[in-house]
């Protein structure tokens, strides 16, 4: 079935090896976004890589859901610090110009 | 070529069981996989090599052809001819990370050539294409105002819009335009992390532009009006009487423009740097003794 943007859960899971009730389960604590069209169950695509990295990081490093959940919070402190050294980073090169 | 310690790499000795791999590649992998270090080549690298040396060690048969002909992989062929027979696979644990097919190392290959990853590589079933990471080289007066480029990227080119402001080492995604998906899935995306290279006599300090402005000694004392250069043309500025060396003024909305908010731009901010006359003749120094002993 072909839902325009839309990604057929079954089909999804079928293709990655997960049961739906995992993706259910990440859904319950917050973590990826499902939605009924036409009275079945999809996520979106642009959901996608976000929940593709959660299948790895589950399949892979064996980490629940409360990890993943909290392995995001820190990817995104991570992703705040690493722009905020970039930012710093050109000052310095502003001030070492000086010199 | 060289030799690849497996077992270094693993941190192991020779001796090591089963568990004993699983639990030294288990531990690594979770420092090194790429999901947990965005954006770091190394780790990525480092990922592959212990993907790699877990195929070889987690598999009795490789780990035995490893073992024997490890440092004298070139006459691993012979066994490989004795061992067409019985092949049989080994079902163990491989991670993939976004691990791209084809990764192994020359001497991974040169040893267990293709079937090497044979199990590995059935689980790389991907929906969404692998993300590409490019560099863009700019120069300081490109950033002023919005332009579009022609980038090629795997042979195909592209156009992307660069938004005016944009900053040194900023990361912009462009959706779509990385790795085709498979099973019809979307294409993964394109990060472009820009290099800006500052072509101008204006140091960048985020939207505000500095600049040094040589001020000759009796317009800095008497005050007048200078020319200037700005980043979009020359202005006419006003200078105030007993302007002191290394004092600086600001002459709003002349810096770069503000990332993605239209109109909105940064301040220029000006340094006056006095020179003190030289070459003065006999006159000009009777009129400055003049001007000491008036304000002795």
């Amino acid at each position: 079935m072909e839902l325009a943007g839309m990604i057929v859960l079954d089909e999804f899971c079928t293709s990655h090896q997960v049961k739906v009730s995992f993706v259910r389960s990440l859904e319950e604590h917050g973590l990826v976004e499902t939605v009924i069209v036409n009275e079945t169950l999809c996520i979106a695509e642009i959901e996608l890589p976000k929940l593709e990295q959660i299948i790895r990081l589950h399949q892979e490093l064996n980490i629940n859901p409360e990890g993943i959940d909290a392995i995001n919070i820190l990817l995104k402190h991570i992703e705040t610090m690493q722009n905020e050294i970039t930012v710093l980073r050109n000052k310095l090169d502003f001030y070492r110009k000086d010199q | 070529m060289e030799f690849i310690d497996y077992y270094k790499m693993l941190g192991i000795d020779k001796n090591a069981t089963q568990e004993d791999i699983k639990k030294a590649y288990r531990k690594l992998a979770r420092k090194h996989h790429p999901d947990l270090n965005p954006n770091d080549k190394e780790a990525h690298k480092k990922f592959q090599q212990l993907n790699e040396a877990n195929e070889v060690l987690s598999d009795p048969e490789k780990r035995k052809k490893y073992d024997q002909y490890g440092k004298d992989w070139q006459h691993a062929e012979q066994f490989e001819q004795a061992r067409q027979s019985q092949q049989q696979r080994h079902s163990n644990e491989k991670f993939s990370g976004e691990f791209n097919e084809g990764e192994f190392s020359d001497f991974f290959s040169s040893m267990f050539g293709d079937m090497g990853g044979g199990g590995f590589r059935q689980r790389q079933t991907k929906f969404r294409g692998e993300d590409y990471h490019a560099e863009l080289h700019l120069n300081l007066t490109d950033v002023y105002k919005t332009h579009q480029q022609v980038l090629t990227v795997n042979t195909k080119s592209i156009r992307i819009t660069i938004p005016a402001g944009v900053e040194n080492g900023q990361k912009i995604k462009i959706k779509g335009h990385g790795g085709p998906g498979i099973n019809s899935g979307p294409n993964g995306d394109l990060y472009i992390s820009f290099h800006i290279i500052n072509n101008t006599k204006f140091k960048r300090d985020g939207n505000d532009l500095h600049t040094t402005v040589d001020l000759d000694l009796y317009t800095a004392v008497l005050g007048g009006e200078i020319i200037i250069d700005t980043f979009d043309g020359k202005v006419k500025l006003k200078v105030k009487p007993e302007t002191q060396n290394g004092s600086k003024i600001k002459l709003k909305g002349k810096g770069l423009p503000v990332y993605k908010k239209e109109n909105e731009f940064g301040d220029l901010v000006i340094s006056f740097q006095i020179k003190i006359p030289t070459n003065l003749t006999d006159r000009q120094k009777e009129l400055f003794e003049q001007l000491s002993k008036l304000s002795s």
